[in-house]
């Protein structure tokens, strides 16, 4: 307790900087992931080949290794802080788990909606927007909490790249302190914090529109 | 029936968890309270004919793996196989010096674990440490340096005051603490390692690495374009480490250190891992 009491702001700022990173990460993948999830099922070949490859890329490789490419080999080119490199590795690597849910959320709205849509004079744009992706979002609500969990889990990559996180001030309150058990303690405790509400509001809202439904 | 079974089988499977945890928590206190009681590392090691060493295996000269065989090689490596043969001549008990990798941040920890017996890792010998841990007398004489891009006007520490300018120190060692006593108004950034830290440095993340010296020379002489700017500004000499409270061990690690510097083994290493070394004296390093 006396660990918490003496290194609090250094903790709270730590809280901080991995909220703000699970933020934009979380609003950027999701914009990013419905865009490629929709580029993989348009009628255009070059569009779904060029959504694939991108959806594929980041889904294999390890997000450590797409954090310590932007952190550096891309900021020899563009200067990008640690915590920039990780949020925007964060973020493409999210993308491309919630594209695959997106996208398979999508298959699953009977195609007869999309054919009725587009028989009443909707476009394709306007029938994906207002018929086919508000009940794709419905279905592929739980696994979408399972990656926003995982997001906020992941932000710790943050923490390999100087990125001022949670798990970064760990690590320094540790080294400082040589009390190991209770720093990783008291970050596992912060990580809850924000990931519990998460899971139990994830839960609500899939209540909530299964009665809607 | 079929309710009854299923609700047989939620029963046996509730207990069966409920045990498995619960056995598990009692193996865990149980070793955990082991690991606490006083262990002696000297009776342990020679019960046991071997001395566990942590290295380290991100830094040139002292600790780095050699990715072909995988065993680390240094000066560090070294000393530790040096002492184990000596300890063995002094208690008459035949030993192995056995190696482990470990990192600035998690080499307290496994001393405390004692998943290692004893660390020989570019250690410094400080008094906050030494609460928690043991340290031998010093092996090593070092002092805290900045390495900067030979072109980059920087001189020395004094010039780094400023916020404009990031030093890239690793999580864990004495560098970070040192560095807001001597330029505290620059800003730093931590990483988990050197090599990683001397990427970044080539990435431009940060505009000078500080540690002590002796590393930064190794990363000199593989970086032309970089050189260490000043002397240093702290002296931090380094220890062998046990767990706390072990005199026994540490009187013995003494004895067997006093013991190579004055048979001229010592010497012999210095020469070999620091001759090399472009703008080092070595000769300041050897024993007197």
């Amino acid at each position: 307790m006396n660990l918490l009491q003496d290194n609090f702001p250094t903790f709270l700022q730590g809280f901080g900087y991995t909220l703000l990173s699970s933020v934009i990460a979380l609003v950027g993948s999701m914009i990013l992931g419905t865009g490629f999830a929709i580029m993989q099922i348009v009628p255009q070949k070059w569009a779904r080949k060029i959504g694939n490859v991108y959806v594929q890329v980041f889904r294999n490789i390890p997000l450590l290794i797409i954090t310590f490419f932007f952190f550096l080999v891309v900021s020899k080119y563009i200067k990008m802080s640690g915590f920039t490199s990780g949020t925007v590795a964060l973020m493409l690597y999210t993308s491309a788990f919630i594209a695959e849910t997106v996208r398979a959320g999508i298959l699953s709205v009977d195609s007869g909606q999309m054919e009725g849509a587009r028989a009443n004079g909707l476009s394709f744009a306007q029938a994906m927007q207002h018929i086919v992706l508000p009940q794709a979002f419905r279905i592929s609500l739980p696994s979408l909490g399972n990656q926003f969990i995982n997001l906020v889990k992941n932000s710790s990559i943050l923490a390999f790249v100087g990125g001022l996180d949670l798990m970064y001030q760990g690590n320094m309150v540790a080294a400082n302190t040589f009390d190991t058990f209770s720093t990783y303690i008291i970050v596992a405790i912060f990580y809850l914090v924000i990931t519990l509400p998460l899971s139990y509001y994830m839960q609500h809202l899939e209540r909530k529109l299964k009665h809607a439904a | 029936m079929e309710k009854a079974k299923k609700r047989q089988f939620g029963i046996i499977a509730t207990i069966v968890l409920a045990a498995v945890i619960v056995l598990g928590l009692m193996w865990a206190t149980a070793t955990a309270k082991k690991n606490e009681e006083h262990q002696d590392t000297l009776a342990r090691v020679e019960k046991l004919g071997r001395i566990v060493w942590g290295v380290k295996a991100d830094t040139r000269l002292f600790g780095l793996m050699d990715t072909k065989t995988g065993i680390s090689q240094g000066f560090d490596i070294d000393i530790a196989r040096a002492i184990t043969v000596q300890i063995s001549k002094q208690t008459g008990v035949p030993m192995s010096a056995e190696f482990v990798p470990v990192s600035s941040s998690s080499k307290m920890q496994l001393i405390k674990n004692t998943n290692i017996d004893g660390s020989v890792s570019t250690m410094t010998i400080t008094p906050e440490r030494e609460k928690i841990i043991d340290f031998t007398n010093q092996y090593f004489d070092a002092g805290q340096s900045i390495l900067v891009k030979k072109d980059s006007g920087i001189r020395s520490i004094k010039d780094m005051n400023s916020s404009k300018y990031t030093v890239i120190v690793v999580v864990g060692t004495t560098a970070a603490t040192e560095l807001k006593k001597f330029a505290p108004k620059a800003k730093m950034l931590a990483v988990q390692d050197y090599a990683t830290g001397m990427q970044a440095l080539k990435s431009g993340q940060g505009q000078a690495m500080s540690t002590d010296n002796a590393i930064l020379y190794g990363f000199a002489t593989e970086n032309p374009e970089y050189h260490i700017a000043g002397k240093a500004f702290t002296h931090g000499p380094y220890g062998i480490a046990f767990d706390n409270n072990q005199k026994p061990m540490i009187d013995e690690t003494n004895k067997a250190l006093a013991t190579i510097k004055e048979n001229g083994v010592y010497n012999k290493l210095v020469k070999k891992w620091f001759s090399n070394v472009p703008g080092l004296d070595w000769h300041s390093l050897e024993a007197k």
